[in-house]
C-alpha cells in the first residue's frame, strides 16, 4: 500500500513534468547561469582556481534544487492539490516519499547535463571514477532532496514561504553539501585514495539514513492538520 | 497515528544501528586517512609562572572576551525584562478594559 | 514567578562576580599562558549552546506528538537560548583562537557544525516571527534537524584530526583548573535555567495576551 502511494505519487508528478518540462528547464538554466557566475568570480589569469569544480558543481546543485523544490510545490499549492492528498485514504509517509522520488529524480536529472558540463567547462577529472562520482551525487542529492521536500510541503501554506524554504533549509543541509564537495574533491586529487571518497560516501548514507527517517516521522505529524 | 509513529520509531532505531555500523568499520581507515592538520592539545598543563607575552598580546582578547560574555548576557536579561513588563502592562490594560465591559 | 526563582538569581548573580575572582587566581598554562582563562567562559556557554538545541528538539517532538502548548513554548524559549549562547561561545572562541592558533576561524568539523547549529537557531527565530499562522508545528519540524546536528557537533572532535582541544581535556584537567571551570558550568546552568523560567514567562503571559484581545473582541 505505501510502496503503491509511493509509486502513484512519483508516476503522476513525473507526467506532469516531462509533459511541461517547465522545472527541469528553469532549474538547468538556473544552474547553468550559476556556474557561469561562479566560474567568472573564481578566475585567475584565465583559468580557473584548483579544486574549485567541485565546490561550484555542489553549489549549482543546492541554488538549483531549490528552485526545482519551491516550483515543484508551488504547483501543488496553485491547484490545492496537496490538501486532497492529505484528505485521501493514504499513508501520510508515502505521500512524502513519492514527492521526494519525483524532486530527485529531476534534480538527477538536470546534473545529468550539469556534471558533464562543469567537467568540460573547469578541466576537472571527476568523470574518470564514475561510478564513484555517481554515489556522490545520488546520496549527496537524497539528502538535500529528502530535507527540501519536507520543508516545501511545510512551507505550502506558510507566509513568506519562497524566503523562508532558504532560510531554513541551508543550515541543515550543509553537512550534505560539505560531504559532497570533499567527496568530489577527493575524486580531484591527482594523488588518488578511494579509502577517502569512501568515508565520504558512508558519511552520506549515515545523513541520508537519518534525514530521511526523521523526515518521514516528521511529515506525518506537521502535515496532519 | 500513533502505531505508525511506533513503526516508524523502531524503523529508526534499527536505520540508524546499521548506519553506525557500516560508519565504523569502514570509516576508520579513511579517516586515518586524511592530511595531519597540527595535533591538537590532549590536556592542559598548569605552570608556575607566566611566560612574558609574544606576538599578540593576550590580555585585551582575554579582557574583550568577558566582557562579551557579561555584557551579552546582561542585555538578553534586559530585553527579556523589558518584553516582559510590556507584556504585562498590555494585559493589565485590556483586563481592566474587559472587566470594565463587563460591568456596562 | 516561582518561589525559588529569586534566591536562586541571587546566587547566580554571585557566583558570576566571584568567577573572575577564581579564575585570575587559577594558574597559566604552559604552551597558552593566560589566553585559555577564555576556556573558563567559552565551555560552559558552548555546553549551554548544545543542551539548549536539545531541549529545543525534545520539546518539538513532544509538541509535534502531544500538541501542548507548554511544549512549544520550551521549544521557543530554547531556540532562543540556542542564538544567545551560541553567540556567546562563537565570539570567545575566536578571540582565545586568535592567540592560541595564530588565526580567527579555521573550517573544521566542529566549528562548521558549531556555526550551522546556531544558523539553525537563527531559521527557527525567523520561522516563528515571520511564518505566519501554523509556524509552530513547521518549527518543531526544523527543530528537529537543529537536535540531530548536536551529538555530531560533540563527536565531530574527537573523530576528524582538528586543531580544536578534544573533549579529553576535561577529564584530564587537574584541580587548580577543575574548580573555576566546574565553578563557572554550575553558574551558567543556572542562568539557563532562569533564562528559560523568565522565557517561558513572557511567552504565557503573551498567550494571555492574545486571549484578552480575542475575548475583547466577542
Amino acid at each position: 500500500m505505501f510502496a503503491r502511494t509511493a509509486w502513484l505519487i512519483f508516476r503522476k508528478d513525473l507526467t506532469v513534468e516531462v509533459r511541461s518540462r517547465e522545472t527541469i528547464a528553469t532549474t538547468l538554466f538556473f544552474a547553468v547561469s550559476a556556474v557561469l557566475v561562479f566560474a567568472f568570480a573564481l578566475v585567475k589569469e584565465g583559468r580557473v582556481v584548483a579544486d574549485a569544480a567541485a565546490g561550484i558543481l555542489w553549489i549549482a546543485i543546492a541554488f538549483s534544487g531549490t528552485l526545482a523544490l519551491g516550483r515543484t510545490f508551488e504547483r501543488e499549492r496553485y491547484t490545492d492539490t496537496l490538501r486532497a492528498l492529505m484528505l485521501a485514504p493514504s499513508d501520510r509517509p508515502a505521500i512524502y516519499a513519492g514527492k521526494l522520488a519525483a524532486v530527485l529524480a529531476m534534480i538527477l536529472a538536470a546534473e545529468v547535463v550539469l556534471v558533464p558540463l562543469v567537467a568540460f567547462l573547469f578541466d576537472a577529472a571527476f568523470l574518470k571514477r564514475p561510478a564513484m562520482l555517481a554515489g556522490l551525487l545520488v546520496l549527496g542529492t537524497l539528502g538535500f532532496a529528502s530535507v527540501g521536500t519536507l520543508f516545501a510541503a511545510m512551507l505550502v501554506r506558510a507566509r513568506s514561504r519562497d524566503m523562508l524554504l532558504p532560510v531554513l533549509l541551508y543550515p541543515i543541509v550543509v553537512p550534505v553539501i560539505i560531504a559532497g564537495v570533499q567527496g568530489t574533491a577527493a575524486l580531484l586529487q591527482p594523488a588518488f585514495d578511494p579509502a577517502v571518497v569512501r568515508f565520504w560516501l558512508l558519511l552520506l548514507v549515515t545523513f541520508d539514513v537519518v534525514f530521511v527517517v526523521l523526515a518521514l516521522w516528521t511529515f506525518e505529524a506537521v502535515m496532519s492538520d | 497515528m500513533l502505531r505508525s509513529m511506533s513503526k516508524c520509531l523502531t524503523f529508526v532505531r534499527c536505520a540508524l544501528v546499521v548506519a553506525a555500523a557500516l560508519l565504523v568499520l569502514t570509516g576508520g581507515p579513511a579517516v586515518a586517512a586524511q592530511d595531519q592538520p597540527p595535533q591538537p592539545q590532549d590536556e592542559f598543563v598548569p605552570v608556575g609562572n607566566s611566560p612574558a607575552p609574544e606576538q599578540i598580546p593576550a590580555a585585551p582578547l582575554l579582557i574583550g572576551a568577558y566582557i562579551v560574555v557579561l555584557g551579552g548576557l546582561f542585555f538578553y536579561v534586559l530585553s527579556l525584562s523589558r518584553r516582559l513588563g510590556a507584556v504585562q502592562q498590555d494585559v493589565q490594560r485590556l483586563e481592566g478594559e474587559l472587566k470594565r465591559r463587563g460591568r456596562a | 514567578m516561582p518561589k525559588w526563582f529569586s534566591p536562586t538569581a541571587i546566587l547566580c548573580g554571585l557566583m558570576f562576580v566571584v568567577s573572575p575572582v577564581l579564575i585570575a587566581r587559577s594558574p597559566d598554562e604552559s604552551a597558552m599562558g593566560m589566553v585559555y582563562k577564555i576556556y573558563y567562559y567559552h565551555m560552559p556557554s558552548a555546553w549551554m549552546f548544545l543542551l539548549a538545541p536539545l531541549v529545543c528538539g525534545v520539546s518539538s517532538a513532544l509538541f509535534l506528538a502531544r500538541g501542548r502548548a507548554e511544549d512549544d513554548r520550551r521549544a521557543w524559549a530554547a531556540a532562543e537560548l540556542t542564538v544567545l549562547f551560541g553567540a556567546l561561545t562563537l565570539i570567545t572562541g575566536p578571540l582565545w583562537a586568535r592567540r592560541a592558533w595564530g588565526t580567527w576561524w579555521v573550517w573544521d568539523a566542529r566549528l562548521t557544525s558549531s556555526l550551522v547549529g546556531w544558523m539553525i537557531g537563527w531559521a527557527y527565530l525567523i520561522l516563528r516571527r515571520y511564518g505566519g499562522p501554523g509556524s509552530d508545528k513547521l518549527a518543531a519540524g526544523v527543530a528537529l534537524f537543529g537536535a540531530v546536528n548536536v551529538p555530531f557537533i560533540f563527536i565531530s572532535v574527537n573523530y576528524w584530526r582538528t586543531i580544536h582541544p578534544p573533549t579529553t581535556v576535561v577529564p584530564k584537567l587537574p584541580v587548580s583548573m577543575g574548580v573555576p571551570l566546574w565553578f563557572c558550568v554550575t553558574a551558567f546552568l543556572l542562568l539557563f535555567i532562569l533564562l528559560m523560567t523568565m522565557r517561558l514567562r513572557l511567552e504565557v503571559a503573551r498567550t494571555r495576551l492574545d486571549a484578552l484581545y480575542v475575548a475583547l473582541d466577542e
